[in-house]
């Protein structure tokens, strides 16, 4: 460092320094560093609390909408309201109350070890770990009966994890919709499960056959099972079509929802 | 000096336009313009970007140590690159979702980088702010019409608001799915730069060598 010639005047003297000078450039080099880390930090903080409720809201407004009753006149959070979230143990298909239902989300999105479980096959490409807790969500018919459930899905696409939810009816093998809340995929080609006519197509289809077998396919052709099992690829998105035909295969199979879903179909759930 | 405000703000639109004549900025050229409206929000917030580093930058001009001088331009384009990240996220929430990673590319966005190396570490902070909104705007003017050509025959709608009603939609129209992939900007841009120097010969590059005519002997 040049102190000698910075005792008096300091701040004058240093911005007559020229800048090449070793101590400029470290003293240039760290206040910069200093000052754009506070800009940076300040305003990441200060936005949070909007950008988790934006976050928040969106999420909710997908619930609301694969579950059919979205309506943009009435606001997010009252509508939502008439929603019953619970946290589900996917081994026991029981709900849990091991969790409290307000911090459940900030766990889940942490990946906290108490909710993670490692994977040894990873056909939806999780990354080797899936939620073995997950928030579902109950919606009541007006005499109380239940009348949907939504579960949250999630598997890898062509370019991103793709993020949804699908909505069943009560018996727990009618399809009443599925949609993602957040993906990545190719604009016009795979970001085509956007699609209103396509997300359509999924309304009425069948899980599980009579033999109760899993046979749900996103593909080209019809399965074996029937068109009531059959969702039709999209087309120029084969790959983000065979990710979401894993994803549901996943997350309806034993490893997801499997346990749950029989109880369901048993009629143990209310 | 030579150049007035307006002539710096008018000149990159299409005299000087960073992506047809200094041929930079491709890259997110090619990323963003699959639709108009995701191009338009990347040109405003490329706009504010370059406006805004070149002028920190030229305020800083006379202090930044040549040996670190790029990196001191990255660190301060990068910072208003995650301000204007955030504060999309906040505000335009549904945008920053479809436009999710190119955001944070605008810090490799050569124009950005190239007004701060070549104007701003020259020129007064006014005139360098100027500089940069006016090379942000002509950037943004041709990611508009490149997105304009690419929606619309890729994907039949402008603005999401459906022109052309695919058969996919149950219309008539076949989208062009090549256009929705990034080369098919390679092939726009292309067009526009041979259409823009057809009408401004003056843009027409010398050629960096001479076919010599080999004489018999």
């Amino acid at each position: 460092m040049s102190d000698t010639n910075e005792q008096k005047g300091m701040i004058r003297r240093f911005l007559d320094a020229p800048p090449d000078s070793v101590g400029k450039t470290v003293f240039v080099a760290v206040a910069l560093c200093l000052v754009a880390s506070m800009v940076v930090s300040a305003a990441a903080v200060a936005l949070r609390p909007i950008q988790e409720e934006n976050k928040l809201r969106d999420k909710r407004i997908n619930v609301l909408q694969v579950a059919g009753v979205y309506d943009e006149n009435v606001p997010v959070a009252e509508a939502f309201a008439d929603f019953e979230p619970h946290v589900l143990d996917l081994s026991s298909g029981a709900y849990s109350d091991q969790f409290e239902i307000e911090t459940f989300d900030a766990l889940a999105a942490s990946d906290d070890p108490a909710i993670v479980r490692a994977l040894d096959e990873d056909p939806a490409g999780l990354g080797g770990q899936m939620q073995a807790y997950r928030m579902i969500y109950l919606l009541r018919d007006e005499a109380g009966d239940l009348d949907k459930v939504v579960l949250p899905i999630e598997g890898y696409g062509l370019w991103s994890t793709l993020y949804g939810f699908i909505a069943l009816e009560e018996n727990g093998n009618d399809i009443f919709g599925l949609q993602f809340y957040q993906h990545g995929e190719t604009p016009g080609l795979g970001a085509e499960v956007d699609n209103p006519r396509w997300k359509s197509l999924w309304n009425g289809k069948k899980l599980f056959t009579e033999e109760g077998q899993l046979a749900i396919t996103v593909a080209k052709a019809a399965p074996p099972a029937g068109q009531d099992y059959h969702v039709d690829a999209l087309a120029g998105a084969t790959l983000t079509s065979v990710g979401v035909d894993n994803l549901v295969k996943f997350w309806m199979g034993q490893a997801g929802y499997g346990t749950f879903l029989e109880r369901l179909q048993a009629g143990e759930i209310d | 000096m030579a150049q007035t405000y307006r002539s710096q703000l008018v000149d990159p639109l299409v005299d000087n336009n960073p992506i047809t004549l200094q041929v930079l900025g491709i890259c997110s050229a090619l990323a963003v313009t699959s639709s108009m409206q995701v191009a338009f929000v990347m040109s405003i917030a490329v706009t504010l970007v370059t406006a805004f580093s070149s002028m920190f930058i030229s305020m800083l001009r006379n202090q930044i140590p040549s040996s670190i001088r790029i990196i001191v331009q990255m660190v301060i384009i990068a910072s208003l690159v995650i301000l204007v990240d955030q504060v999309l996220k906040a505000f335009a929430y549904e945008i920053s979702k479809t436009l999710s990673v190119f955001v944070g590319l605008i810090i490799t966005n050569c124009i950005v980088m190239g007004r701060a190396e070549a104007f701003a570490m020259k020129n007064p902070p006014v005139a360098s702010f100027i500089d940069g909104a006016g090379n942000g705007l002509g950037y943004g003017l041709l990611l508009m019409i490149v997105a304009f050509f690419r929606e619309l025959f890729g994907a039949g709608s402008l603005f999401g608001v459906t022109v052309l009603e695919t058969v996919n939609n149950g219309g008539w129209y076949v989208p062009n799915g090549m256009l929705l992939l990034p080369p098919s900007a390679f092939f726009v841009i292309g067009l526009l730069i041979w259409g823009i120097r057809t009408w401004k010969p003056a843009q027409v590059e010398e050629r960096e060598y001479k076919i010599q005519t080999v004489e018999a002997h």
